[in-house]
């Protein structure tokens, strides 16, 4: 991959677009050989999964914080409130400042709330965090959560664990076009293709967790959408040819003009 | 809003039931492909068909899991405060006139259960309890809630219903959850079988977990007691009542079961029991109509029948549980409420998860979410 090529979220360099969650795998062995094999530098971890009673057998203990960016999300919380709370207590345990804000009142589809998402954004902005917000794939959400001072926007590219990939596809074209802060694609990712096409349209990064933990194979599967992440990065950085309709070279409309 | 009686009484369950003996192995297979399970599609699964298509109905049901859970199964435990009650289920233990020594922890004697059941691992708690608010109060549960709530991130009640101020008092001590199975969905039969007390009341049990979600708890657990009612309306009730409860209460977690009555020292036997293929379909036929509901499976059954049931779609298991009131430091079978059939400790169970593959998780919840 181009090594001038760095994403930066809140003054920080990263070199790998891939960033992994942690859930659903069938060990935490398999999870850190996976996170190894994508060569991802940011993984998001649920703080309800967190359990610093039980050293040793935690999740956190195969997460080598030396090498991965933690960043700690939110899953579980319904409201703004249970959010805020959430992150104030990973803040207190050292686990990080920096919080993937997920308020899902629906654990059936788990689509985010706009409006608790943009309350609890407000709220961890003015103490002090840094916010990457999980969205639905809403432009004008996007640009509010951007002018509160959130670090990146992660819309959806279709619902957590559905695999469908880019069916919200038009607005996040829409999000990427007005962006100022970078922009994640998040959820619903299920093949590397689909990685590699949101990369394409210019997406700063993406995230992937389901397609992964839940392959036959974890690891190659890592492997793939580290691939996947850079061949769309570099298709998108080479200037990638627009789709013609109609062939250029007559010009049946124009041609009477000199 | 109307509630889930009203809904229920809308349907005529028998003549539902009875209905699916129609389907042949085309409309299954139809079913199968569809991409809504509604009711139609989900008594074509239960249809006799259906039974001669069962290793298909549990590869989808398997593919479905995996898909929508991974590789995981959340563990818990359950704790018994007390074997006192005022009811006379014909079909417990437990039953007021089952001659048992009663017995009811004390405060320091919840923590110490709880201590033991922590150190073997687990991180959520079912609280479980006879009916008796004399004994057993608002009062007594919320101190045992927060007594071990400081320690265990998930506790939640298997107890009698209460109203839906109390749930709120339950819920601010501490507790994230809710266990209420309506025994059977059956009228006539529910009558028969609860004889006496305040569980003779139908319709009070069966708005319980409408009552539990409004008091704001995130997760309800519902289910019917296989055993007692015909198993194919029992099925088709609780398909309705999922249906409702996910559509009404939206923001509620909801978990199903359908533990299989065992004979209890002075219960009556299973009325209508349930063999282990249909059993099997009843769990693959839900994890089909129901991608994302979690699915309970307790030590009621035998290894073999959990083992193979977690590759189905059962997604939360219990381990090495006592059914009497300080069962796991003072073990006593005379006061059990059933005997249980899985005997492993929890290190057993979760030797057997990841030798097939599977995360046992212990904690998946956060105290500070109640
Ligand atoms: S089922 Fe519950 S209410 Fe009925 S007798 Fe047993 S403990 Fe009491």
């Amino acid at each position: 991959m181009n090594n001038n090529d760095p994403l930066i979220i809140a003054g920080k360099e990263f070199k790998s677009r891939l960033m992994m969650g942690t859930g659903k795998f069938p060990s935490h062995e398999t999870m850190a050989a996976a996170l190894e094999a994508s060569g991802c530098e940011i993984v998001t971890v649920a703080l309800r999964r967190v359990d610093l009673t039980a050293p040793g057998k935690d999740i956190l203990d195969f997460i080598d914080r030396k090498k991965y960016h933690l960043l700690p999300n939110t899953s579980g919380a319904r409201t703004a409130e249970e959010a805020v709370r959430l992150a104030r207590l990973a803040r207190a345990a050292g686990l990080s400042e920096w919080i993937k804000l997920e308020v899902i009142p629906d654990p059936r589809f788990l689509l985010p709330d706009p409006v608790g998402t943009l309350e609890a954004a407000k709220i961890l902005v003015d103490e002090g965090f840094v916010v990457l917000p999980y969205i639905n794939a809403d432009p004008v959400l996007a640009l509010k959560l951007a002018d509160i001072g959130t670090v990146t926007v992660m819309p959806l590219a279709a619902p957590i664990g559905t695999n469908r990939g880019l069916i919200t596809k038009g607005n996040l074209e829409i999000i990427i076009e007005q962006a100022r802060v970078p922009v994640v694609v998040d959820a619903g990712l299920g093949a590397p293709s689909h990685a590699a096409e949101a990369m394409e349209m210019g997406a700063a990064a993406t995230l992937v967790n389901t397609a992964i933990a839940v392959a036959e194979d974890p690891v190659e599967m890592a492997r793939a959408f580290k691939l996947g992440v850079e061949a769309g990065r570099k298709g998108r950085l080479s200037g990638l040819g627009s789709v013609r309709f109609e062939a250029e070279a007559s010009s049946p409309l124009t041609g009477f003009l000199r | 809003m109307n509630s889930f009686l009203e809904e229920l009484e809308k349907h005529d369950i028998k003549a539902l039931a009875g209905s699916a003996s129609a389907f042949s192995t085309a409309n299954v297979k139809a079913a199968l492909s569809s991409s809504h399970v509604g009711l139609r599609e989900f008594l074509c699964l239960l249809s006799p068909a259906a039974s001669d298509m069962l290793e298909t109905l549990a590869q989808r049901a398997r593919s479905i899991t995996l898909s929508r859970f991974g590789r995981v199964i959340q563990l818990y435990s359950p704790l018994y405060l007390s074997n006192y009650c005022l009811n006379n289920c014909l079909y417990c233990g437990f039953r007021k006139d089952n001659p048992m020594e009663r017995k009811i922890l004390p405060p320091d004697a919840i923590v110490k259960e709880a201590r033991f059941l922590f150190d073997q691992g687990f991180r959520s708690i079912l609280l479980v309890a006879g009916d008796d608010p004399e004994t057993c109060g608002l009062e007594y549960l919320r101190e045992a809630i927060s007594s071990i709530h400081e320690f265990l991130p998930s506790v939640s009640l298997e107890i009698g219903p209460q109203s839906q101020e109390n749930y709120i008092e339950l819920r601010k001590a501490g507790a994230e959850g809710v266990v209420i199975y309506q025994e059977t969905y059956n009228r006539e039969l529910y009558k028969r079988l609860h004889p006496e007390g305040k569980k003779r009341d139908y319709a009070w049990r069966l708005e319980t977990p409408e009552r539990v979600a409004l008091a704001g708890f995130h997760r309800v657990g519902i289910g019917a007691l296989l055993g007692l009612g015909n198993p194919m309306e029992e099925a088709v009730a609780l398909f309705l009542h999922t249906s409702f409860m996910l559509k009404r209460h939206w923001k509620t977690r909801l978990t199903i079961s359908f533990p299989r009555m065992r004979q209890a020292s002075g219960s009556i036997k299973p009325l209508n029991p349930v063999d282990d293929r249909a059993f099997a379909r009843i769990i693959c036929a839900f994890r089909i109509a129901f991608p994302d509901v979690g699915i309970v499976l307790s030590t009621r059954e035998e290894p073999r029948l959990r083992d193979g049931a977690v590759r189905l779609g059962v997604t939360h298991l219990s381990a090495g549980s006592r059914t009497e009131p300080g069962g796991y430091l003072d073990p006593d079978q005379r006061k059990e409420q059933f005997h249980v059939e899985d005997g492993r400790s929890p290190a057993e169970v979760v030797e057997m998860l990841v030798s097939n593959g599977y995360d046992p998780v212990w904690k998946d919840w956060e105290a500070v979410l109640v």
